[in-house]
């Protein structure tokens, strides 16, 4: 018998639990060529400021081990053109569609949540308070906890759709965050971010990014992420989405028994175009084999 | 554009550290245009994560050929791959040259640096067919860095060749070889592709004697099409310059759209 995969956060049913990861997924449409967008559980789509965003110089990338480290700076089109020439493309594509909320200071979030709620077509929105490549040092709102819940709370009560908060994993203590934005009134929370990171070029001893440091991400950061969502997941009763790595169904599944409701596909999208559709098949196949009836079973079923 | 997971390895050949294959892709083959490149995998597991942009060498029939030169790991290891195994491959990607649409009469003058004659074969068989009288100027460090030299006067596309060292063709920078093609004949259109300094050089060559360019350009890419912003270069629409993706709006781009580094 096919698996049954769909993924229930509370405020949203997702066909399955396989959702494609902010900021490498472009708007979504990108990937139309290589696979069939309804075959997924839902699109993040890339970061959203109010106005149209410059984003850092090049170059912006440096593949490392298994990784690759990115300081895009949140380029993007801003909220009037996603909503003029973006979001009608993305009504009819049969999936969720989630945007990645940005904002340079807490009004900014306000600004862009209070214009897309006019919008429709929107599933809900994930607050990115944790990009660490637009401000000094990786600075975010979610490295502590009461800019956390401060700013989650002022977002909760002014829109009317879900919130997802985006965690970043350059904390101390992960379950102190997410209970900041559960506390706040986040409906989920999504976690990790990219980690922190320098790539330096030995011979001529300066940083191979020109924002000096960038992101992490990539299989790299997999057992890293895996760790984070598993305390976060102890720590909330409120969903976790999990992402960090994921390029494969089976760490797809490893994030769900870690406490992940869903996940994201980020980096992954980069290599192999259809690698969304390629894991939703891969949890079906694995569950298949294992004699899982409902992949949702998995989830937090981590023994120690 | 489309994914082709298993393009076979029909021909290769190498010089030193230049590579050529041609790969069975017939299906990309059909969509591909010159100054268009592939995303290629140059392994099965996860590291080197990313894939390798190259830019289309020649199409045959069916098949479309690359040819890179070795610069790191990820090309160390395509380096390795041998006729009859696979590579998968996405493409064509990106904008590729704007050819035009009558050719007839029109002097084409195609320079490549180093590994930057790539897309610039392919370029001038199209530009001939259309009815353009075509010239390639093709420079190098040294002979050993002007390897298919030979394929393009075996095709009958007239060429000249530069070394930095003099030991083959005229000494100097390929530009030196432009200047004095100029002064022969004034072209009517430049198609540019080699390091960021020789473009900017010729860019500044054309600019000064008003001849429409076009210029390749090569970059690190996460992607190869359009959905993670990593590859961008500053290009001025009207609008004083953004950063704009090569992989998606490039890789060609008029040359007097390009605000390079450090210019004023």
């Amino acid at each position: 018998m096919t698996p049954d995969l769909a993924a229930d956060l509370g405020f949203l049913k997702l066909r399955n639990p396989v959702l494609a990861a902010s900021g490498t997924f472009g708007y979504g449409l990108e990937f139309a060529p290589f696979m069939n967008l309804t075959d997924i559980g839902g699109i993040v789509v890339k970061g959203l400021y109010f106005g149209p965003r410059e984003g850092n110089p090049p170059p912006r990338l440096v593949e490392t081990a298994s990784g690759l480290i990115n300081a895009i700076g949140l380029q993007g089109v801003g909220v009037e053109a996603f909503a003029a020439e973006i979001l009608p493309k993305l009504r009819g594509i049969g999936t969720a569609v989630i945007v990645n909320v940005c904002g340079a200071d807490d009004d900014e979030y306000l600004r862009v949540i209070e214009f897309l709620d006019r919008q429709e077509g929107l599933a809900a929105y994930e607050l990115n308070i944790s990009c660490p490549n637009v401000k000094k040092n990786g600075a975010c709102p979610a490295l502590r906890p009461e800019t956390t819940r401060t700013l989650i709370a002022r977002c909760k009560a002014r829109s009317r759709r879900p919130l997802i908060a985006k965690l970043s994993p350059n904390v101390a203590d992960i379950a102190e965050i997410a209970r900041a934005a559960e506390d706040g009134g986040a409906d989920a929370v999504s976690l990790i971010n990219t980690l922190l990171a320098l790539a330096i070029d030995a011979r001529t001893r300066r940083p191979k990014l020109a924002n000096v440091y960038g992101g992490l991400s990539g299989p790299a950061i997999k057992p890293i992420a895996l760790r984070l969502v598993h305390q976060a997941a102890a720590a909330v009763s409120i969903p976790v989405i999990g992402l960090g790595g994921i390029a494969s169904g089976e760490d797809a599944v490893e994030f769900m028994i870690a406490g992940a409701a869903a996940v994201q596909v980020g980096t992954a999208n980069f290599v192999d175009p259809a690698a969304t559709v390629r894991i939703v098949r891969q949890i079906s196949e694995f569950c298949e084999r294992e004699n899982i009836a409902r992949s949702a079973d998995l989830v937090g079923t981590f023994k120690t | 554009m489309r994914q082709e997971p298993a393009a076979r390895i029909a021909f290769r050949e190498s010089w030193d550290d230049y590579i050529l294959l041609r790969l069975d892709a017939p299906a990309v083959a059909a969509e591909a245009q010159p100054g268009q490149f592939l995303m290629v995998r140059v392994g099965d597991t996860l590291d080197p994560l990313l894939r390798r942009p190259l830019s289309l060498h020649a199409r045959e029939g069916g098949a479309l050929e690359i040819f890179f030169q070795v610069a790191g790991r990820g090309t160390a290891l395509l380096a390795e791959k041998r006729e009859g195994e696979t590579l998968d491959i996405l493409g064509p990607l990106g904008r590729g040259f704007d050819l035009g649409a009558d050719c007839r009469g029109r002097r084409a003058v195609l320079v490549g640096g180093g590994r930057g004659i790539a897309p610039l074969f392919y370029l001038g068989r199209e530009l001939r067919a259309k009815g353009a009288d075509v010239k390639v100027l093709y420079g190098g460090k040294t002979l050993k860095d002007l390897p298919i030299r030979d394929r393009f006067a075996a095709d009958g596309l007239a060429i000249a060749c530069a070394t930095d060292d003099g030991s083959f063709g005229r000494a100097g920078f390929v530009t030196g070889l432009l200047e004095d093609e100029i002064a022969r004949r004034v072209p009517d259109v430049l198609f540019v592709c080699g390091p960021d300094p020789m473009m900017r050089a010729a860019a500044g060559i054309a600019a000064a004697r008003r001849i429409p360019a076009q210029i390749s350009l090569e970059s690190i890419m996460g992607c190869g099409f359009g959905a993670c912003w990593g590859c961008v270069k500053r290009i001025a629409r009207g609008d004083g310059g953004r950063w704009r993706k090569i992989c998606e709006d490039g890789p060609v781009f008029p040359a007097e759209e390009i605000l390079w580094e450090g210019a004023e």
